[in-house]
This record gives structure tokens, C-alpha cells and sequence, in this order.
């Protein structure tokens, strides 16, 4: 059987270069999982640098103006090119059209058109970085220092721009691909729930990318032009900008983690061997956090000046938005329940997942109450908030997602006990850098402050030590997984898990036009009968004990 | 397996797109409500100054363009090519005589020191400074987008020509017949809300 690796070159485009032309989904897939994985690890760089500059107090490795830029460069790149795009654009890319039983996305060549915006907005960023130096304000770009600071901010908020292109045509090309090329037999319930949440996302990034759009180009006009649209010495109001920006930010953190929910839902149940519990209640779930994570994105603006009543309207909505997330824990943990569990690295990475985003969860409502918000607002006690949300939850669903569909994408498997030790790493190294966080913020050390006072040390120094930590676990698993690819092909890596959705009744790696004769849909896709008869186990293979 | 049969998807994503232009307009529309609500003389103050001939002849021009792109698309699915790129040449020229106005506009209230700011806007009150900044940018942005309605008609005309597009494969034409409607929709709104303003 060729795989898709074996597509015949157009003359011409020999290696490589026919990998820049291609429209097939799969090869678009790589071409985003490698450029993502790159700006993915100059970010947690750029992470640990500032970890390391407050590991001690005073001057340690950057100069303070250095500190604002690359805390700036760190959030940049990790929103607009790793969290956003990594799951949508990586494993929607490859596994929404099979997981439809379709031969490719809608719109293939805007497929390739997005990766090269993503490309070019990546690259405008770096330019932005060698012109008059990277901006220093913060990913939010706020008015009125993003208008005055001397810095690139154009270039920069271009770039974004470019990248915010990049995601609305994707969700386009997504929800296109979801109506018009399901399988004939596949009706909307018995979609895989991965499929659904990355249909959700699709609406969430269409309904508000386009206000960052038109917000990102009135900061530009705003510079060039000196309009002064949000200068209140000419009638303007900075507030304004603020809604218009979390207007999309808010719903951004949507887009970011319901294609993590859905890689969980799609892990959890495969490893229990057990249909997902409340298949619907995940799905509306899905639906749920995507209309009612539009309408809270003042809750970043308690503090802004805001009116009492819009203060604890976005607080209740706030309070709202957390029923659909807890929904889906309970689902998780609720298929797990007297399951056939078979421990696997993609299940420890998932575990690791509910449990961080549960922390993330709870701590996102401490922040949601108006009263306790006043508190902690801009503090260290937010930074680790989001990150739990963010990275324990996103980004450990990337890696629990990479863990997963590798053998697939490639046709080889990893060394489990290494991966293993990788997830343990990072895991406890991501406790004890973000959990002295959550006390250094209450304790009242503001964020992005480039130094503090003596009493803040010990848990600057821990939370230093604890990035290192996860940085090494980080390191241990990219190693593995690339080292993987060195290898011949493994045996057996067809449905290494037990897997039932569509992807796992074709061959690894996936042929050029995925099915070779019409997929069979289930009525239902979580039916493990079958797998459990054969007695088929998870993690039946390894590629180090080679069973 | 599901391979791309229909046309209809292509419509979908056009709708989509389309969506998401109201969107992007939808966020200045925000913006001159709130500053609408704050400094209403002042608006209409400003409004006064803009010439309502202009206006007028603008939203005129456009209604006739929609009615040429409509005219040309619907003849293209009868097969009547003639008709459809007559229509095109029509909605074309439309656009073009709307820029001119644009610009003849545009330079009237410059040479009156009226412009992103100019001492005049910077030294009035603060709530005139306010529409006319909105009115540059929301025209502005208008006009960036009648460039890109006309190209994609244009495109459109050249295929028609090389019978690319024809009565059965009009994907394009239709999408660009959408994308030149979404346009006069827009300045359907911006119209009162700049001119109209008593």
C-alpha cells in the first residue's frame, strides 16, 4: 500500500518543493506540525528566559527593556503561532476529513494558502524583532502606549493580522468541509467528537476573528494617521479599544481549547475501552461554550473602569461558562469509571489535562467574581490562572494528541517509558513553576513587573526551578518522537490503540486519497464491542519491547 | 469516500466569508454608535459639512451596479453572454465613477483642512474630530473594498470572455456578484449614518 508520502512529484518540483505545492491535507498537516513545532519551542525559550531573569531578584539575564520585548515575543508567538492554530490547524488539517470519511477539506487550495499566511505572519514578526526591536506592550497591544511606544508595534499588530487571516480561513474551509462532504451514511450525531469541537471552534474564530482584524488596523491607522479614536484629550475612549479587543480575545481562548476538549473526548474513551459518557451533552457542551464564551470578554475589564451593572452582568455570564466545561470533566472522568483502562502516554497526558484545566477551571471563577478579582487583578495569580487553562490544558492536549495520532501520521511509534518520564517532567515541573504562582499573586507581585521585593524570592526561585524542569521534560519528548522517525517502520501501527473513529480502519501512514474503498460509518462512533471481543489491548505495541 | 462534487459548498464559504466583512464593519459601527450616543450635536454638526449631492449620487451609482452585477449573473445562467459581460462593463464603470466621487470628496474636505489631524480637527471639538475620523476611516475601508469588489469583477469578466465561466461552472461569477452586493450593502448603512445625521 503507498501512503501519501509516495504521492507522485509534478515535474519540476522535485523533494521538498513538492511538498510547498501540494494541496493534500495530510502533507499541508506536517507542513504546519513542523512550522508550529519550531515556534512552539523558540516560545518556551523565550518562557524560560523570563523565568530565569526572576528566578533571583535584580538584574539576572535581560535588561529590563530586553524583559518587556521578550515577554511581549512570548506571548505573541504562543497565541497567534502555537495555541491557536497548533490543534485545528495540525490535527483538524489531517484527521477532520478522514474522521468524515472524506478525501480531503472543501477548499484545498485556500488550505495551503492559510499555511502560507501563517508562514508570512510568522515571518513579519521576526522582521518586526531585527527593525526598531520588538514591541513592548504586551500581547494585548493596549491604547494609548501601543499608539505612543516607539517600538514596532505596526509591524508586529501586522503580523497578527496576517495570522488572524490565516485562522478565519481555516474555520471557513472547516465548517464548509463538515456540511458538504460527510460520508453519505454519516448523519451530524455520529460524528467523532474531535470533529465536533473543531466545528464549533470553526464559529467561534469566523464570529471573532474579524473584530481583531478591524481593531489591529485602527492601532496601525491610529499610528500613521493620528485619527484619535481612542484619545481622550480628543474625545476618544481607550475603553473602547479594550472591548473591541477582548470582543475576539475572550472567544479566543475558546478557539483555543475546545479542539483540546475534543482530542481528550476522543483519547479518554479509546483507552477505556468504553463508549464516551453523554455523548450529546459533550457535543452541546461544545456549542454551549461557544455562544456563551462570546459574551463575557469584559470580565478582563473589572478593574478599567467599567459600569457596576457591566461589572456583574460579564460576571454572571463568567459564572455561566463554566457549567459547559465542568460538563465535560464529569463526561471524562465519568467514561473512565469502571472502564477497561489500559494506561498509554496519550491517556497520562489526558489525565494530566483534566486535572490541570480543572485547576485552571476553578481558579478562572476566583478571578470571575467581581469582588475577589479586585484583588488579584494583574497579578502573578492571572499568569498562572491562564496558563493552567492554556497550557496545562491546551498544551497538554497537543501533547497528549501528538502522543496519539503519531504512529498514525507517520506509521512508527515512540519508546513509551520515554515518553512516560517526558509527561512526569513536564507535569510536576509545570506544578511547581506555575503553584508558587497562584501564592505569589495573592500575596499581591503584579505580572510582568521586571523585578520585586525581597519577600516574593523564595517562590520566583521555585517557580525558575520548576520551568527548568518542565523545559526538560519538553526536550526529553521532542527528542523521542523525532528519534522515531529515524526508525524503520513499525509493525502494527495500523489501530495501536484500540481505536474505533475512521482513522484507525486505514492504513499508517494514511494512503494519498485516505479510503481505498467506501469507509464503513457506525451508527455510533464510540462502539468498542468489537475491540473488546478481539480482546485487542491498547498499547499492545512498543516499540522498544516490540510486542 | 466523499470527494468535492457540488458547487453549493462554494456558495457556503462565500456566505461565510461574507459574514465575517459584516463583522468586520460591525466593530466601527460599535464605535459610532458609543460616540454617537456621546457627542450627538456634535455629529450633526459635522454632518451639515458633508456634502449630501455627493452622497446621494454615490448610493445612486452603487444601486445601479448592483443592479447590472444581478442582471449579468442571472443572464450568465441563461447562457447569455452578451448580456452578462455588458453587465459587468456596467457595474465596473459604476464602481470606477464612485471612486472619482470619492476622490473629489475626499480632496474638497482636505482642501477645507479637514483630514486626520489637522489643526482644524485637532484645535475643534472633540466631537467632531470623532466623525470625521470615523467618516475617513469607514469610507476609507468602504473604498478598499469596492478596489476589491471591481478586481474580483474584473477577474470575472476576463473569464467570462474566455469562457472559463460559463451557464454551468458560474461559481465565480456568482461568488463575485455576492462580494459586490455585500459592498453596496455596507455604504447602505454608511450612507445615513454620515450624510443623514439630524
Amino acid at each position: 500500500m503507498t501512503s501519501f508520502y509516495q504521492t507522485p512529484e509534478p515535474a519540476g518540483f522535485a523533494g521538498i518543493r513538492s511538498w510547498l505545492i501540494t494541496f493534500d491535507h495530510k502533507r499541508i498537516a506536517l507542513l504546519y506540525l513542523f512550522s508550529i513545532l519550531f515556534w512552539f519551542l523558540l516560545a518556551v525559550t523565550l518562557g524560560g528566559l523570563i523565568r530565569l531573569e526572576l528566578m533571583f531578584p535584580g538584574k539576572t539575564v535581560l535588561s529590563a527593556q530586553m524583559y518587556n520585548s521578550v515577554f511581549t515575543l512570548h506571548g505573541v508567538i504562543m497565541i497567534f503561532l502555537f495555541i491557536i492554530p497548533a490543534l485545528p490547524a495540525v490535527f483538524g488539517n489531517f484527521f477532520l476529513p478522514i474522521h468524515i470519511g472524506a478525501e480531503d477539506v472543501y477548499f484545498p487550495r485556500l488550505n495551503l494558502l492559510s499555511w502560507y499566511l501563517y508562514m508570512a505572519g510568522g515571518i513579519v514578526a521576526i522582521v518586526s524583532l531585527f527593525s526598531d526591536g520588538f514591541p513592548d506592550t504586551g500581547w494585548t497591544f493596549y491604547v494609548p502606549f501601543s499608539i505612543s511606544t516607539n517600538t514596532n508595534v505596526s509591524t508586529a499588530v501586522f503580523a497578527a493580522f496576517i495570522l488572524g487571516f490565516s485562522s478565519m480561513l481555516t474555520g471557513l474551509n472547516f465548517i464548509t468541509t463538515i456540511h458538504k462532504m460527510r460520508a453519505k451514511t454519516m448523519g451530524w450525531l455520529q460524528l467523532p467528537l474531535f470533529t465536533w469541537s473543531l466545528y464549533a471552534t470553526a464559529w467561534v474564530q469566523l464570529l471573532a476573528t474579524p473584530v481583531i482584524t478591524i481593531t489591529l488596523v485602527l492601532v496601525v491607522v491610529e499610528r500613521f494617521f493620528n485619527v484619535g479614536l481612542f484619545d481622550p484629550a480628543r474625545g476618544g475612549d481607550p475603553i473602547l479599544y479594550q472591548h473591541l479587543f477582548w470582543m475576539y480575545s475572550h472567544p479566543a481562548v475558546y478557539i483555543m481549547i475546545l479542539p483540546g476538549m475534543g482530542v481528550i473526548s476522543e483519547i479518554i474513551p479509546v483507552s477505556a475501552r468504553k463508549s464516551i459518557f453523554g455523548y450529546k451533552a459533550i457535543v452541546a457542551s461544545s456549542l454551549a461554550i461557544a455562544i456563551a464564551g462570546s459574551l463575557v470578554w469584559a470580565h478582563h475589564m473589572y478593574t478599567s473602569g467599567m459600569s457596576e451593572t457591566a461589572v456583574f452582568v460579564f460576571s454572571l455570564l463568567t459564572f455561566v461558562v463554566a457549567i459547559p466545561s465542568a460538563i465535560k470533566v464529569f463526561s471524562w472522568v465519568a467514561t473512565l469509571y469502571k472502564g477497561a483502562i489500559e494506561m498509554t502516554p496519550p491517556l497520562l497526558f489526558s489525565l494530566c489535562f483534566i486535572y490541570l484545566f480543572s485547576v485552571g477551571g476553578l481558579t478562572g471563577l476566583v478571578l470571575g467574581a467581581a469582588g475577589a478579582n479586585i484583588h488579584v487583578h494583574d497579578t502573578h495569580f492571572v499568569v498562572a490562572h491562564f496558563h493552567f487553562t492554556m497550557f496545562g490544558g491546551t498544551g497538554f492536549a497537543f501533547f497528549a494528541a501528538l502522543h496519539y495520532w503519531w504512529p498514525k501520521m507517520f506509521g512508527k511509534m515512540y519508546d513509551f517509558k520515554k515518553a512516560y518520564i517526558a509527561a512526569i517532567l513536564v507535569t510536576a515541573g509545570f506544578m511547581l513553576h506555575y503553584v508558587p504562582m497562584f501564592v505569589l499573586g495573592l500575596q499581591g507581585m503584579p505580572r510582568r513587573y521586571y523585578d520585586y521585593l525581597p519577600q516574593y524570592a523564595a517562590g520566583n526561585f521555585f517557580a525558575g526551578f520548576g520551568a527548568l524542569c518542565m523545559i526538560a521534560g519538553i526536550g526529553l519528548m521532542m527528542v523521542n518522537l523525532l528519534a522515531s522517525l529515524t526508525r524503520e517502520r513499525t509493525a502494527g501501527t495500523d489501530d495501536p490503540w484500540g481505536g474505533v473513529t475512521l482513522e484507525w480502519t486505514i492504513p499508517s501512514p494514511p494512503p494519498l486519497h485516505n479510503f481505498d474503498k467506501d469507509p464503513e460509518v457506525m451508527d455510533y462512533p464510540y462502539d468498542f464491542t468489537k475491540v473488546v471481543a478481539a480482546g485487542s489491548g491498547a498499547a499492545s505495541m512498543d516499540s522498544e519491547t516490540g510486542k | 469516500m466523499t470527494a468535492q462534487t457540488d458547487a453549493s459548498g462554494k456558495k457556503l464559504g462565500m456566505w461565510l466569508f461574507l459574514y465575517t466583512e459584516i463583522v468586520l464593519f460591525g466593530g466601527l459601527f460599535v464605535l459610532y454608535a458609543v460616540y454617537f450616543a456621546g457627542y450627538t450635536e456634535d455629529f450633526i454638526a459635522g454632518a451639515k459639512e458633508l456634502d449630501l449631492f455627493f452622497g446621494v449620487v454615490n448610493t445612486i451609482i452603487l444601486l445601479i451596479s448592483s443592479f447590472c452585477v444581478a442582471a449579468g449573473v442571472t443572464a450568465m445562467q441563461k447562457a447569455n453572454k452578451n448580456i452578462a459581460l455588458a453587465g459587468l462593463v456596467g457595474a465596473l464603470a459604476c464602481g470606477a465613477v464612485f471612486m472619482v466621487n470619492k476622490y473629489i470628496e475626499w480632496g474638497h474636505k482636505f482642501a477645507h483642512g479637514i483630514y486626520p489631524g489637522s489643526d482644524r480637527l485637532m484645535d475643534g471639538p472633540p466631537g467632531q474630530n470623532l466623525f470625521f475620523g470615523l467618516y475617513f476611516v469607514v469610507t476609507g475601508l468602504h473604498g478598499l473594498h469596492i478596489v476589491i469588489g471591481m478586481t474580483l469583477l474584473a477577474v470575472s469578466l476576463v473569464l467570462v470572455t474566455r469562457q472559463k465561466i460559463t451557464a454551468q461552472n458560474n461559481a465565480v461569477l456568482d461568488n463575485s456578484g455576492l462580494y459586490w452586493h455585500l459592498v453596496d450593502l455596507i455604504w447602505i448603512f454608511i450612507f445615513p449614518l454620515f450624510y443623514l445625521v439630524v
